[in-house]
């Protein structure tokens, strides 16, 4: 035989291509993210939305937004008031702002609220085990099965009495606003705990865990530095649908009555009995539920795109 | 099998009673029944001592949680004030039935009060549970079919929509459109008060023609969360091996379609189906209110508002039992309807 | 066995995939012919179009993301890519069947066994239900399975693996098919066995006459089962001969450097096995020359710039390359 042309005098731009280079973790997350245009299209609205009601402050006072006028009361939109006037004579435009502040602050908090817990009570049970996780689990399940609304009605009404107004930056806010933060994140975290759980279950039996526990890695290293890290994924998604959660609960609880109370306004509760003026006022309920719906749909694409982007594999209603 | 069931059983128990102990002390320092006694005048300071006492708010609260599970006619209660205790109670307890009698509806049984709106709410929900589920098995079989489609599409946008709206939002929408504007525009229009309009009287007519606002709003978000998942749920089980083997052997897509697919993918319809009661009642609680539907989430709401604490308890552990009922049912017929689990 | 080669002919066939990373060239003008009764093996490694080729010719394909652009695959005179998908389903399971590898997921786990032989028979037969249910016992039976009779009424996750491929097997010979494709329905067993599925077969086969394509990346298998063998590479075939022929005189890099890769008991204990150097080809890149060069021991200026056709080099010896082998020089 004679000496064959070895691979290695191969003009290089012919292996290149056959041998395509393989993409990092976080190049192949952001490209499958970016295919999902409709999560990209969330996250634009999702920001405009934010720049409306935290930017809107520099144009509109929080005094103008709460300022009465009965005289001006149930005023349809006009070039005055674009969006129309409440039962009191407060422009709706304003409180549209100031009140998308204090529901999106609710909505992230919240979610941060439920995500502690979750991961807490979900990696305790899933490494643990045992007796640990029986409880917690038994606990979680009792959770699970009320449902959320009613448990949060009657937490609300736990909290109703003397409740006072609190003192941030110079503004006035109504307690209630900490108190819908703290029982919406104390009554979702079940859902993200379970599937903390269901994560640390599996992970906890990997080599990888099995190889730092035999070094003598300390348990709270294992859990936070090893095992939390690989099971961010879930996470992520979870607290990000979680703040859409937050914002519709938050303004369900407020609809009835029982949410964030006078003088804070939030899209929830400017809904308060709109329904009563469903006929002669249609502006009252209309604008703030469309930016209720807005951040809630903007919000839901956006986590839909980061669960395909971080999880393809994974389904969930 | 039967060992699976009552397994389910006796560990929903303890489930139970963790429930209810929850609950009770929630509601116990949630309102204050003796406010105003359901009432409107605030209680006069010594009728307050004497229903202190009659109602037991003066014991601790474990011996309160005692009294509310197994009532205190074996025990006696102090009620003239001198300290001594020489009445029996008039309580049988949760366990043999008793919840209690209404505040706000003095002296009548609580059971009375929910038994008097459970059938009202029941209509809602049983309707809507039968249009989210076939509805949803309609939509989601269809879209998986045609995925890639611009009906697939177009129905998934609608339905991402549909599933992100607040119920009160769907049901001020079509309040305003079906009923206020259809009213200005001369046409005919559906109701949005009550059950049935007082001058025509309580006929099924008028019910149904009340219900479709209220189940409409109810229905939705769950239909289109379902469509959704039956359709990922299709699309998974028609990406499995064993469909393509169906497929090599020359299967009519009919019977691939709704024999081997869907059965498979029946499975975690089931469960979901099955878990969805507890949010079928949230929603309910709001729109019972915005379409004045007397039934039990208004109830509920009410008394919450008026400290009727009795009533609230009695409507909670029903839901969370039925809850619990619910899932163990779910469980049975899941093991009962996958192969694996059933011969195991 | 007839040796004309007119009972299956395949023709240039061309079938890729759009993905969000690009087209995939699964098939690029894949062309063979099987005659009646015949055996033909198809190997190469996993990824080289093999079993896209056999599921674009029961059009298999998921349509889209998969197309099949091109081609003609002409059974009895029909060209099945012309076919409407209800004539296509009279076609299969009938005349042509297919098993695949996975047992444990190629059955459906909420059906009965009994069940999934009989809906094949139901389907394309005018038998009577009993009549079907005797017949799927009898196919139990000569399988291999014990209390068939019995089973009929198990479910799949009821068999071990093995067993499961007898009943995917049963199941396809109901109607008793004139073709047999089998993707690689060993691969995921043991080797005990692997080599009774394979004594299983060829004894079907001979009771039954059916031709056959299996589908493997084992060159052992190849050996005692196949009257021909395929070799394929990216989506192109790149050697076609006998089987005798094929292990004696190979002709093509990629063959010769599959079969010296096999473990041979008759090699020198300090010999490291043999293996070829670089990576199975990016199917997403059209290539422009030979899709073996970069790996080729034999690569000459010729095979980057130019693809070789698969041409008759010598009688039923098939193989597309510009060089020869036993030389080392073009042709």
């Amino acid at each position: 035989m004679s000496t064959p042309v070895q691979a290695s005098n191969q003009p290089a731009t012919m292996i290149a291509e056959i041998e395509a280079p393989p993409l990092s973790l976080g190049d192949l997350t952001w490209r499958r993210f970016k295919r999902h245009k409709m999560a990209i299209a969330g996250l634009v609205v999702l920001i405009l939305l934010v720049i409306y009601s935290f930017g809107g402050a520099f144009f509109v006072t929080e005094k103008y937004a709460n300022f009465t006028n009965t005289k001006e009361r149930l005023q349809p939109p006009s070039a005055a008031h674009p969006f129309g006037t409440d039962t009191i004579g407060r422009d709706l435009l304003a409180r549209t702002i100031y009140g998308g502040q204090i529901s999106i602050i609710i909505g992230i908090t919240a979610a941060f609220v439920e995500v502690m817990v979750g991961i807490l009570i979900g990696a305790l049970a899933g490494y643990f085990g045992g007796k640990v996780d029986a409880i917690l689990m038994r606990f979680t399940e009792a959770m699970l099965n009320l449902p959320q609304l009613l448990l949060l009605i009657v937490m609300a009404k736990f909290f109703s009495s003397d409740i006072k107004n609190i003192d941030i930056f110079g503004r006035e806010f109504s307690g209630s606003v900490v108190v819908i933060i703290f029982i919406i994140g104390l009554t979702s975290w079940p859902y993200l705990a379970r599937i903390v759980r269901a994560e640390f279950l599996s992970i906890k039996e990997r080599e990888f865990i099995l190889a730092a526990r035999a070094t003598g890695t300390p348990t709270w290293e294992i859990i936070f530095k090893h095992i939390l890290p690989n099971s961010i994924a879930p996470i992520v998604v979870s607290a990000t649908l979680g703040v859409a959660g937050a914002i519709s609960l938050e303004a369900y609880v407020s609809f009835l009555g029982l949410g964030v109370r006078a003088p804070t306004a939030t899209w929830g509760n400017m809904l308060e009995n709109a329904y009563r003026y469903i006929e002669s006022a249609y502006w009252m309920w209309l604008f703030p539920g469309l930016f209720i719906v807005l951040i809630v749909l903007s919000i839901n694409f956006l986590g839909d795109g980061l669960r395909d982007a971080l999880d393809p594999r994974s389904r969930t209603v | 099998m039967t060992k699976y069931i009552v397994r389910r059983l006796l560990q929903a128990i303890p489930l139970l009673l963790l429930i209810s102990l929850i609950l009770f002390v929630l509601m116990q320092n949630a309102t204050d029944p003796l406010a105003t006694m359901g009432g409107r005048t605030p209680t006069k300071p010594e009728d307050r001592a004497r229903l202190t006492r009659q109602l037991g708010l003066d014991k601790p609260i474990y011996i309160q949680y005692l009294y509310w599970l197994i009532g205190n006619d074996w025990a006696k209660t102090d009620l003239d004030g001198d300290g001594v205790a020489e009445t029996y109670g008039t309580r049988h307890g949760v366990l043999r039935g008793d919840f209690g009698t209404s505040i706000v509806q003095t002296g009548r049984p609580v059971t009375e009060v929910i038994g008097e709106r459970l059938p009202n709410t029941l209509i809602l929900m049983l309707t809507s549970e039968v249009i989210i589920v076939f509805g949803a098995l309609l939509v989601g079989v269809f879209s998986a079919l045609r995925q890639y489609s611009f009906f697939d599409n177009l129905l998934t946008g609608i339905l991402f929509v549909g599933y992100s709206m607040p119920i009160f939002f769907i049901a001020l929408s079509t309040m305003y459109i079906f009923s206020v504007n259809f009213k200005r525009w001369g046409l005919p229009y559906l109701p949005t008060v009550g059950m049935f309009d007082p001058k025509v009287g309580e006929t099924p007519a008028q019910i149904i023609l009340h219900m479709i606002l209220p189940v409409f709003s109810i229905s939705f978000i769950s239909f289109a969360a379902y469509s959704r998942y039956i359709r990922s749920t299709m699309l998974e089980v028609l990406g499995q091996d064993y469909i393509r083997t169906a497929r090599s052997k020359g299967l009519p897509k009919r019977e691939i379609t709704f024999i081997h697919a869907l059965k498979n993918a029946s499975l975690p319809i089931v469960t979901v189906v099955g878990l969805d009661l507890p949010l079928l009642l949230g929603g309910a609680v709001v729109t019972e209110r915005i379409f004045a539907w007397p039934g039990m989430g208004r109830l509920f709401i009410d008394g919450i508002d008026r400290g009727d604490t009795p009533v609230v308890m009695g409507i909670l552990m029903m839901i969370a039992v039925s809850v619990v009922v619910f899932q163990i049912l779910t469980d049975i017929v899941y093991a009962w309807l996958d192969p694996r689990i059933r011969f195991d | 066995m007839k040796t004309d080669h007119k009972f299956l002919e395949v023709k240039n066939l061309k079938t890729q995939f759009n993905t969000p990373e690009g087209t995939v060239y699964a098939v690029n003008g894949v062309t063979f012919n099987l005659s009646e009764g015949e055996t033909l093996a198809v190997v190469g490694e996993s990824g080289c179009g093999k079993s896209v080729t056999m599921m674009s010719i029961m059009r298999l394909i998921q349509i889209p993301p998969g197309k099949i652009v091109g081609g003609e695959v002409i059974y009895r005179d029909n060209d099945l890519l012309q076919l409407s998908e209800e004539a296509m389903e009279q076609i299969r399971g009938r005349e042509i069947a297919m098993i695949f590898q996975d047992p444990m997921t190629s059955l459906n786990p909420v059906l009965t066994v009994g069940r999934q032989l009989t809906e094949t028979l139901r389907t394309h037969t005018p038998m009577t239900p009993e009549q079907c249910r005797e017949r799927a016992q009898n196919l139990l039976e000569l399988v291999g399975i014990p209390d068939a009779k019995k089973r009929l009424d198990n479910y799949p996750h009821q068999f071990s693996g093995g067993m499961r491929q007898r009943v995917m097997i049963a199941m396809s010979l109901a109607c008793t098919p004139s073709l047999l494709i089998a993707d690689e329905p060993t691969t995921a067993l043991d080797v005990t066995i692997q080599a009774q599925i394979i004594e299983l077969v060829k004894e079907l086969k001979k009771s039954v006459g059916m031709a056959m394509i299996w589908i493997t990346h084992d060159l052992g298998v190849v050996a005692g089962l196949a009257d021909r063998v395929l070799v394929m590479y990216a989506g192109y075939v790149v050697e076609e001969a006998l089987v005798d022929e094929l292990y004696e005189n190979t002709l093509h890099p990629y063959t010769l450097a599959l079969l010296q890769a096999l473990p041979r008991a008759d090699r020198r204990r300090d010999q490291s096995l043999k293996s070829i150097k670089g990576s199975p080809p990016n199917l997403l890149v059209e290539p422009r020359g030979c899709p073996f060069a970069p790996r080729c021991e034999f690569v000459q200026e010729k095979c980057i710039t130019e693809n070789p056709a698969l041409l008759d080099i010598e009688t039923n010896h098939k193989v597309a390359c510009w060089v020869d082998v036993k030389t080392g020089a073009l042709r």
